[in-house]
């Protein structure tokens, strides 16, 4: 599996490797304010929560906080990321474990710089690449070799570079005739094979993965484990998400355990996972 | 990916809200400092990284900066828009020249109806019309149609991936003037039939068009946001458009007036229309349509950056 193919690329630019990458999340809070959809009977049964002030919420609920905005008066909005202050450094490998909505993905997506929370809250340092939707950017419509393109120009390479790019994504999805075909018609472990392999061909400082990329056949985890290894080398971050223990033991150095938008518990990965696993065993 | 990207700041802002300066500037009000590491952090034994101050930086400046990042990517806008036309078209077997066909046919039609309806020569109504038509059509109407779903339809690459907003806005300017080089073939072909030249004073149309693909980026980060928040701003825009159809003079001219169309100059799509279309009818522009469409640009400018500025941060949680 340690074909050259499989070892990412280093950016030319020295830029990237001068500093060490790190993460720091001060305070960070981050509420979705609800516009469309369903606002108005929302508010009805808001407005009905408010009369009942006293009403405690049962513990390990699903979602984040639904509740009035303090901000804008009459706005239904979502607190999905409460209070949350970490500090990540370069080499680490941080797993997130929650319920479903407990602000994994918004997490992500706050340190990928799609969430745009307040000044001051979010600090990172490092080139950042996020795997976070099931097409992470990828137009379904175009076919693999076009995705790749667009992503190289996102990315502002030379011709040379993006033939470097291409190749090496080429060999790493092993698609073959399918590169050529529209993404949509792809199964999703073939797009999982697109996205990973191009989101870690030019190995970024800082690596955000949903959990959905953790799928695909074993002979795959084998493949993208190795191409892992290569990117999480020395400085790099790697932040991803998951409900499979298994992987996050193995791949993890650390699990912040989040609920309900707030960190619950965050130490090293055998401590957290032991006690998370106790708390799912006795709510089941 | 910043770092690719050519950013050559120490730290890449990639809350889009904060720049680390490595040097401490010189100590103005807006230095702040992270604070100390919350007592959670656990993790290697590694030294703390230095506290850096951070600069706050404006969201006007967030936008301009914003707007500066979508430039460098003008390469991925011009991709993104001409795929767009050719996915459009995918499949068929004349593709996008339908866009020249299908305003070819339209032209040809309202021509016939129209000069009938007005009694004028067809010879003389014709090139007017056709000229017409498509600025106001891809340069105007369209242009305004499409600013209002800039954001709205690259919602799932907007919630996927970190991108400057404004190459959205680059986009929707690339695929118009795409859309726009496909029709303005049929006006050329009716000048040619008719043996019309406008003359040297054509060239006068260029500065115009300059000014239309400035509005045009200015227009999609304006209408663009506020319809992300506001879903019913695109309806409403569309009735404007058709409305604005009738009062601005493209079916009709300027002149059937006379002395009765003092008001035209009141109708800001008539003024912006006339830049373009004078020279290309082979007259001299005229001052107070120009100045009156500079101060309207400006306008546009000031307030699409305000609102762009101020609603930035909240896109993606709009969409």
């Amino acid at each position: 599996m340690t074909s050259a193919s499989s070892v990412p690329m280093r950016p030319s630019s020295a830029v990237s490797s001068a500093e060490p990458a790190f993460i720091r999340l001060n305070h960070l809070t981050l509420s979705f304010p609800i516009f469309h959809g369903g606002a108005r009977s929302l508010k009805k049964s808001l407005f009905g929560k408010v009369k009942r002030p006293l009403a405690t919420r049962k513990a390990g609920l699903t979602g984040g906080d639904v509740r009035m905005s303090e901000d804008t008066p009459g706005v239904v909005e979502v607190r999905a990321l409460h209070d949350v202050s970490l500090t990540i450094r370069a080499g680490e490998r941080v797993g997130l474990v929650g319920h479903n909505g407990a602000g994994k993905s918004t997490l992500l997506r706050v340190l990928g710089g799609i969430y745009l929370a307040k000044p001051g809250m979010v600090m990172v340092r490092g080139s950042v690449e996020t795997l976070i939707d099931t097409n992470s950017g990828m137009n379904p419509a175009l076919t693999g070799r076009e995705n790749i393109y667009l992503q190289a120009q996102h990315k502002a390479l030379r011709s040379a570079q993006l033939k470097a790019l291409e190749h090496d994504v080429e060999t790493f999805a092993e698609l073959g005739d399918f590169m050529d075909l529209p993404v949509k018609l792809y199964s999703s472990g073939m797009a999982i094979r697109l996205g990973f392999g191009l989101a870690t061909a030019i190995a970024p400082q800082i690596l955000l993965m949903d959990e959905w990329f953790m799928a695909g056949d074993a002979r795959f985890q084998d493949k993208a484990l190795t191409r892992l290894a290569g990117v999480v080398n020395g400085a790099d971050i790697l932040v991803i998400t998951s409900h499979s223990l298994s992987i996050l033991e193995e791949w993890c150095t650390r699990i912040i355990w989040l609920e309900a938008g707030s960190v619950r518990m965050d130490g090293p990965t055998q401590d957290v996972l032991k006690a998370y696993s106790e708390t799912m065993n006795t709510h089941v | 990916m910043n770092a690719t990207t050519g950013h050559t700041l120490p730290v890449s802002p990639v809350s889009g809200d904060l720049i680390v300066a490595s040097p401490p500037t010189d100590g103005e009000g807006s230095v702040v400092t992270t604070g100390t590491a919350d007592k959670r952090d656990i993790g290697s034994n590694l030294p703390e990284p230095p506290l850096m101050p951070l600069v706050h930086r404006s969201r006007m400046l967030l936008a301009l900066d914003d707007i500066a990042e979508g430039l460098r990517l003008w390469r991925l806008a011009l991709s993104l828009g001409w795929l767009d036309i050719r996915l459009q078209f995918r499949g068929s077997r004349v593709g996008p020249l339908w866009l020249t066909l299908g305003t070819a046919v339209m032209i040809g039609s309202m021509g016939m109806i129209y000069s009938r309806l007005f009694h004028i020569v067809l010879k003389d109504y014709l090139p007017y019309l056709s000229i017409s038509m498509i600025l106001w059509q891809i340069g105007i109407a369209g242009v305004t149609q499409d600013a209002c779903n800039c954001f709205i339809s690259a919602a799932s690459s907007i919630r996927a991936t970190r991108l400057p907003f404004s190459v959205q806005a680059l986009r929707v300017l690339v695929r118009n003037c795409v859309v726009f080089g496909y029709n303005i073939v049929v006006p050329i072909g009716v000048y040619a039939i008719f043996g019309l030249l406008p003359g040297p004073v054509a060239l006068l149309a260029l500065p115009g068009l300059a000014v239309w693909a400035l509005n045009a980026f200015a227009f999609c980060l304006l209408l663009g946001s506020v319809a992300a928040r506001f879903r019913d701003i695109p309806p409403i825009v569309a009735s404007i458009v058709q409305v604005a159809f009738y009062i601005t003079p493209i079916i009709w001219s300027g002149k059937q007036l006379g002395a009765k169309g003092w008001w035209l100059i009141f109708n800001p799509f008539y003024s912006l229309l006339e830049i373009v279309r004078q020279p290309l009818t082979g007259e001299m522009p005229s001052l107070p349509v120009w100045c009156t469409a500079i101060g309207l640009s400006v306008l546009l400018w000031f307030s699409s950056l305000l609102v762009f500025s101020r609603s930035r941060a909240q896109l993606a949680f709009w969409i």
